[in-house]
């Protein structure tokens, strides 16, 4: 079914701390890794000289004007964020689109999708990219064959994107337990939705980029303002003077 | 919006169609025999050939039969629905036009409601996108209803038509008064869609990616747009006002053809800009406002 599932048990999702995110693309590259086994993630002229392909997850970067403080580059990891009213979700004429009750992941059932792509209209976060090649909508499944993999090692069990970050600024957790370590994160940092105003109500949360306070002087800067002294200094002083 | 060749026909000939079909069925003109046929077929091909159009536009198409489980939640199942409901409903209507079997009137009141209803159904498609801000209006229903009364009462010889193509220019002006307000009214901006304004004014350093994607491709169309001004204007002329104008000369059937045929023009150009100048919100991340 189409339809939402409503309250869910639990709402599995990711917080992404913008603090700490180099934009390092790591995340990127394990995700199209782990994601492009089976029936895949295909690619258009990759080696070519028009590439394209299917992507679960893109970093953009942006540089943020500050008032009375230095510009910031924030590099800005961007995928599903499984909203609770995910309107990808009820869009879809052939139910193959849908948010499971049990944990709040979305996912797309390729054996019924038409690949009208509606979904991808209905979504604000570009979080869906039909593939070119099999022609039915890709997205992020929060690597559902690896959360409840029991083969895997325990630390394993967690998405491709947020085990493979060199900084730790991907997390994943329960979002509706209120002691899990990524609602904690949430409540102490000011964990934030994107375009709230859009109604999706997302799990994802992004954590703020800490405000830098003013820049600081250059350990060189001493040596900037040189005094000549002797000979030179005589010659500087004369020089001015003419 | 990518405006795709396969969605602007369809809905602008499935438009006309099933605004034809609704005349038919509610009895506007009484035709029997080979003229019947003739009309009915018309209606039945603008239509079909409508939908038949919209199939070039899934990735997909072989689980198209799907698409009619979903019609709780979704627009797009409940036209699959409307619109085959209203083929078959008037299926009866049309043979006994032909045959003169003098089925009783309801029947194609019925089947006419129902395929005004299914142009409903296809504008909603439209309407629901909140992440499409020109899109999400009461607006966007009026127009493709508007559209379909139009052109349905003008190719059933209505005298209401001259009054209608008028209407679809007005309601065209308003819906691009209206729409060109839309994003800015809905509010997003790069700072509430990285949610980095709480920071500063975040603006694009380095894209995400050099190459195109899908979303850019699909949902981040900025060709053409320059030539809008002077689309709009031979949009406004040909789907609305020369028709109305070639409606009152008294060339008969021949000022319909012509009338018909400048409508549906000016139609696909009406609908080629629905679909170009449609910005999605997802346009902000990648530093255009789609």
């Amino acid at each position: 079914m189409t339809g939402l599932p409503g309250a869910t048990e639990k709402r599995l999702g990711l917080v992404i701390d913008l603090d700490t995110c180099v934009g390092c693309q790591a995340c990127v590259t394990a995700c199209k890794g782990w994601n492009d086994g089976g029936i895949g993630l295909s690619d258009q002229d990759p080696y070519g000289a028009d590439p394209s392909g299917t992507f679960l997850n893109r970093v953009h970067s942006y540089q943020v004007a500050i008032p009375d403080a230095p510009a910031q580059v924030v590099t800005f990891p961007r995928s599903c964020l499984h909203c609770d009213n995910a309107p990808c979700v009820t869009v879809c004429p052939t139910g193959a689109s849908y948010k499971r009750a049990e944990d709040g992941i979305v996912l797309v059932n390729e054996d019924a999708c038409i690949g009208c792509g509606l979904c991808a209209w209905a979504c604000p976060y570009g979080a869906r990219e039909m593939d070119a090649a099999q022609g039915v909508m890709k997205k992020c499944t929060l690597c559902v064959d690896r959360i409840y993999n029991e083969t895997l090692p325990e630390e394993d069990r967690e998405p491709a994107c947020v085990r493979t970050c060199p900084t730790n600024a991907r997390h994943f957790g329960d979002l509706a337990d209120p002691d899990s370590k990524v609602s904690q994160l949430v409540a102490q940092r000011g964990g934030y939705d994107l375009m709230p105003d859009m109604g999706t109500k997302p799990t994802n949360k992004y954590l703020p980029p800490r405000k830098k306070g003013p820049g600081e002087a250059s350990p060189l800067a001493p040596l900037l303002d040189i005094k000549a002294t002797g000979i030179a200094g005589w010659l500087d002083r004369m020089l001015g003077k003419i | 919006m990518h405006p795709a060749p396969s969605v602007i026909l369809f809905s602008t000939l499935s438009g006309l169609g099933f605004g034809f079909l609704a005349f038919l069925g509610w009895g506007a003109l009484l035709p029997s025999g080979g003229a019947a046929f003739s009309l009915w077929g018309l209606g039945y091909g603008l239509a079909v050939a409508g939908l038949f159009a919209s199939t070039f536009h899934l990735g997909n198409p072989k689980n198209a039969l799907k698409a009619f489980t979903q019609w709780r939640s979704s627009w797009l199942s409940r036209e699959a629905w409307a619109s085959v409901a209203t083929l078959l409903i008037l299926a009866p209507v049309a043979l006994s036009d032909i045959f003169d079997l003098e089925l009783p009137r309801i029947v194609g009141q019925i089947g006419g409601t129902l395929a005004i209803l299914t142009v409903l159904t296809t504008a909603m498609i439209y309407t629901q996108i909140k992440a499409v801000p020109r899109w999400h209006h009461w607006l966007t229903p009026v127009m493709f209803l508007t559209f379909a009364l139009a052109g349905g009462a003008m190719l059933s010889g209505c005298a209401l038509a001259p009054v209608l193509l008028l209407a679809v220019g007005a309601v065209l002006v308003a819906v691009w008064q209206v729409g060109d307000q839309a994003f800015a009214k809905a509010g997003q901006t790069l700072g509430t869609a990285t949610g980095l304004d709480r920071l500063g004014t975040p603006s694009v350093l380095d894209p995400a990616h050099t190459a195109g994607n899908y979303l850019k491709r699909e949902m981040i169309f900025v060709v053409g747009r320059k030539h809008a001004a002077k689309l709009r204007k031979i949009a406004l002329a040909l789907s609305a006002l020369l028709p109305a104008l070639v409606l009152l000369l008294p060339l008969g059937v021949y000022s319909i053809a012509l009338a018909a045929v400048l409508h549906l023009a000016g139609a696909l150009a009406a609908r080629w800009l629905f679909f170009a100048e449609a910005e999605h919100v997802v346009a902000l991340y990648y530093g255009a406002r789609g």
